[in-house]
């Protein structure tokens, strides 16, 4: 009896310890992780000599608030900012609205050849970008839209993305039929169901599209940098860029730029967070 | 076999055809369809197309129409036999995908295994890793070759500073951490490259293992503890294979990803392919033949060479599947 009792303590001794080690490794782990946060805070509000001093200084004795402002007169910053959330916005609403109509004709409707064109669609995943940037760079370019966003923006609204459509798809067909059933008795039309019934239900996937459409928006540099030239058209990306180009003049206005750059993409994140984690999961395991 | 396949869809589509609420739901579907279906055609079918006469051709979107000239299979020939370039650029592509692939799955593998537990906070954990790959982007490239630089960076200074109260100490003055030049160093470039890219692993990687992971059915554990299995052990035994299947779309996803890097490579220095063009990698060639250069024959070419190098590395590893993922369903079925 005291044997037994013994070993399980012990057992549970040794799980006790087992979880301690488990919390310090992550603590230490998370601590790693954030750190380069810690760098872009304390660096963007140094002068320009803090920055390069040597030994390093970690914390600025007195904060320089104003790089945030001076990184708006040195370059147009403003204009970036506003050009990347309209760019980003377009977009976003073409991709979402057109994987959705796609990802529910795929996931419901019963069409002619469907099933041959989702596996061409699946297909597309394994083209690599840099086989059609050239050639719609030249079609682009035909059009007249070189130099301008149309190049950014238009293509979202032709099926937005293989990868969000894959994703709706699977998620609604998750979706018991018996509601659209109900719906379809009542006299709903397909556009309606779509929109009443399966958005609403398919949220976790809706918004994990949306989070990442608008993260890869915000983030596209490549296609920016192929298609933009003035550069009062550019995005925050090439802007945060024009900065860096300069570097050992504005080090510490790079920091504060791309600081500012990046906070609206985190509290996106933190906001949608919950439905965003279970949608990518959810990517990974119903394949 | 393929006529066959093509009859029986035919006879389908017709029967879908009959009746009026049918032909109106296959109305509703190709209409909804319709901005993919167009969009293929437009900016995936079509560009295709072009490319392939791209590739056979002398094209220089500013040179009149009459120099575009066909030219056969004279730019692969280039590509493949005469640019020293094109192997340099391929070479160091490979050496980065190998090098971030492994790593990335591993240190992806590691912090899914350590969120896998139960205690309290861990979503603050999930969301301090998880975090570094949203921001990803320009921002962190930039803050990254300011932290890599060997002389005022943090990274150096910390070293440094572990090394100066290493020769302090009696015991262990004889380890030297190193100092390396990083991104002003060839040698060390690609694993800056790498360091970067460890820094975003906890992204929709770790995710998909964490999922992974809480798919793996309890009992599997329960019964090796009855047998006395050690934890090493059960993480060779269970884990793995249960997770083959994850572990296998996550290496086909890097594996993709890994070969087309491109941004971080043109953000370090304007795309001039780093000291000693060990940052040339492979696409950043593409882009360069294509948009400085303007020889967008040549460079389609070569995206057609990395068309093939992924669907051969991706089929060989579809292929090999076969003998190390395990899904669980198959054998009962």
């Amino acid at each position: 009896m005291t044997t037994n009792t013994g070993i399980r303590g012990s057992i549970a001794k040794a799980r006790r310890i087992e979880r301690v080690l488990g919390v310090g490794v992550l603590c230490v782990l998370s601590f790693l992780f954030l750190i380069p946060f810690f760098i872009t805070l304390g660096d963007s509000v140094k002068s320009f000599r803090e920055v390069y001093a040597v030994p390093r200084i970690w914390i600025p004795q007195s904060p320089r608030w104003s790089n945030f402002s001076d990184i708006f007169h040195v370059l147009p910053f403003h204009l970036f900012i506003r050009n990347t959330i309209c760019i980003t916005t377009l977009s976003l609403i073409g991709q979402c609205a057109s994987a959705c109509l796609v990802g529910y004709s795929f996931a419901r409707l019963r069409w002619p050849f469907r099933d041959f064109f989702f596996i061409l669609l699946l297909s597309t995943i394994m083209l690599p970008g840099q086989i059609t940037m050239i050639p719609l760079f030249l079609l682009f370019n035909q059009f007249g839209w070189v130099n301008t966003w149309l190049p950014l923006i238009v293509p979202a609204y032709f099926g937005g993305g293989v990868f969000n459509i894959f994703l709706l798809r699977q998620f609604f067909k998750t979706i018991p039929t018996s509601l659209e059933e109900a719906a379809k008795i009542d006299g709903c039309s397909h556009l309606r169901i779509l929109f009443t019934i399966m958005i609403p239900l398919a949220k976790p996937a809706v918004v994990t599209i949306c989070v990442l459409g608008f993260i890869g928006s915000w983030n596209d540099f490549m296609n920016p940098l192929i298609y933009l030239s003035d550069y009062f058209k550019y995005p925050i990306s090439l802007g945060v860029y024009m900065f860096k180009d300069a570097q050992g003049i504005f080090p510490h206005y790079v920091m504060a730029a791309s600081l500012v750059s990046i906070v609206p993409v985190m509290i996106l994140f933190f906001s949608a967070q919950r439905y965003f984690i279970e949608g990518i999961a959810l990517t990974g395991t119903k394949g | 076999m393929l006529k066959k396949w093509f009859l029986r869809h035919l006879e389908e589509s017709i029967h879908m055809l009959r009746g009026r609420s049918a032909r109106s739901e296959a109305l509703h579907g190709i209409l909804f369809a319709s901005p993919w279906l167009l969009g293929f055609c437009i900016f995936t079918a079509f560009p295709i197309g072009w490319s392939i006469l791209l590739s056979l051709s002398d094209w220089d979107p500013y040179d009149p129409v009459v120099h575009r000239t066909f030219v056969g299979l004279a730019n692969y020939k280039d590509v493949l036999t005469s640019d020293p370039l094109v192997l340099k650029a391929l070479l160091n592509t490979f050496t980065y995908a190998l090098m971030v692939v492994p790593l990335g799955m591993s240190v992806s593998l590691g912090l899914a295994i350590l969120l896998n537990q139960k205690v309290r906070g861990i979503s603050f954990f999930r969301t301090a890793f998880y975090v570094p790959s949203v921001v990803g982007g320009v921002a962190t490239t930039i803050l990254w070759t300011y932290i890599l630089n060997p002389v005022f960076g943090p990274l150096n200074n910390g070293l440094h500073a572990i090394n100066v109260l290493l020769d302090k100490s009696i015991v262990l003055s004889f380890i030297r951490l190193p100092e390396p030049l990083w991104l002003f160093d060839p040698a060390w470039t690609k694993p800056s490259l790498v360091l970067m890219a460890m820094w975003g692993a906890g992204g929709a990687g770790m995710l998909i293992f964490l999922a992974g992971l809480q798919g793996v059915p309890g009992h599997l554990y329960e019964v090796a503890d009855l047998d006395g299995a050690g934890k090493l052990r059960k993480f060779w035994n269970i884990t793995l294979p249960m997770l083959s299947p994850t572990i296998y779309f996550n290496l086909v996803m890097g594996l993709i990803g890994s070969l087309q890097v491109f941004m971080q490579a043109y953000v370090i220095d304007g795309g001039k392919g780093g000291m000693d063009n060990s940052l040339l990698f492979y696409v950043l060639y593409i882009y360069r033949k294509a948009f400085v250069e303007y020889e967008m024959g040549y460079a389609a070419a070569m995206a057609w060479v990395l068309f093939t190098i992924i669907l051969c590395l991706t089929l060989l590893v579809i292929k090999s599947s076969a003998i190390w993922v395990y899904y669980e369903g198959e054998k009962n079925a």
